[in-house]
């Protein structure tokens, strides 16, 4: 309980990725908060990867998490931009209203 | 070592506090600002375990660029007054299937780490974590010369992206005058001046 070990960063990673998932069922506002998910789930895979990196003594693992937040950062802009235009066509971008494919 | 599990403690419980209060925040803005808090301290997980650079380009990114991003696009879209919220709109009707799937996927992952043993000598790997080299040091050494192709591959990522948001958020107003560099530059004598011979006390009559 003390000692820290790689099952504690584990668990920390796992919970947010449980967050960033139910926020994702979870929120009736708009499409904005289901992009904030999705960003805390990338953080949970973060958590993860620097984590097993730090303890197994590996430094790819580091690696791969600067390429994990480049390819966030690119879904961030694209789906910012996606928003934008919806906005800019439809006025409203609360989930309910979003119903164009009936899914 | 008691400083290190009471730091740990201390940001791990403002990072869930804070990703909790993301998903479940009233206003947008609001959860923008839990977002930052979030990253901010998981940043400082990461360098408190020795992913030092990580850490920075976590705070440096996320925070000054994908942050601020979001909240430039909840300001601009004027979403923040929508009263809605999850609790007092219609209910949802996928919110109980999205409870099982999370609580399950939660379970799967604590299950895994619960029973998870390391083995020590599991990876003989030249990619090794050295002493004696700083975390940026060594991240260069191995990213520029065995990933430099996918470092590249980031690049290209990026590039996309920023051709795609543009596209995507460009559109052509009407009664806006843009530039033309092609116009511009095409422009000849022949075609921009016109020469008149002016009578006396007559003027010349413009026509646009």
């Amino acid at each position: 309980m003390i000692e820290i070990s790689l099952g504690h960063y584990l668990s920390l990673g796992a919970i947010i990725f449980f967050l960033g998932v139910i926020g994702i069922f979870l929120n009736r506002k708009n499409v904005i908060v289901i992009l904030m998910s999705i960003e805390l789930i990338l953080l949970a895979v973060n958590i993860n990867l620097i984590s097993f990196s730090i303890f197994s003594g590996d430094i790819v693992g580091q690696i791969f998490t600067m390429l994990i937040l480049t390819v966030a950062a690119a879904e961030a802009a694209i789906g910012l931009a996606i928003i934008l235009i919806y906005y800019r066509n439809r006025g409203s971008i609360r989930v309910e209203d979003i119903h164009g494919m009936k899914g | 070592m008691i400083a290190h599990s009471i730091f740990f403690y201390f940001f791990s419980i403002i990072a869930i506090f804070s990703s909790l209060m993301v998903i479940t925040s009233r206003s947008t803005v609001n959860s923008v600002f839990f977002l930052i808090l979030d990253f901010i301290s998981v940043g400082c997980l990461f360098i408190m375990v020795g992913a030092e650079f990580l850490g920075m380009i976590l705070l440096i990114v996320y925070v000054g660029a994908v942050a601020v991003l979001f909240l430039f696009v909840v300001m601009m879209l004027n979403v923040a007054e929508q009263k809605q919220s999850w609790f007092i709109g219609k209910k949802s009707n996928h919110l109980p299937t999205g409870l099982i799937i999370s609580v399950l996927i939660l379970l799967e992952l604590l299950v895994v780490v619960g029973g998870w043993k390391y083995k020590e000598d599991l990876m003989s790997s030249s990619t090794l974590i050295l002493s004696d080299v700083s975390n940026t040091h060594q991240l260069g050494l191995v990213m520029y010369t065995d990933y430099i192709l996918y470092f590249q591959l980031a690049g290209i990522i990026l590039l996309l992206s920023m051709i795609g948001a543009i596209l995507l958020t460009f559109r052509k107003r009407i009664g806006v005058k843009r530039q033309s560099y092609f116009k511009q530059i095409s422009r000849n004598p022949s075609s921009a001046i016109e020469l008149k011979d002016v009578e006396s006390n007559k003027g010349v009559k413009i026509n646009d």
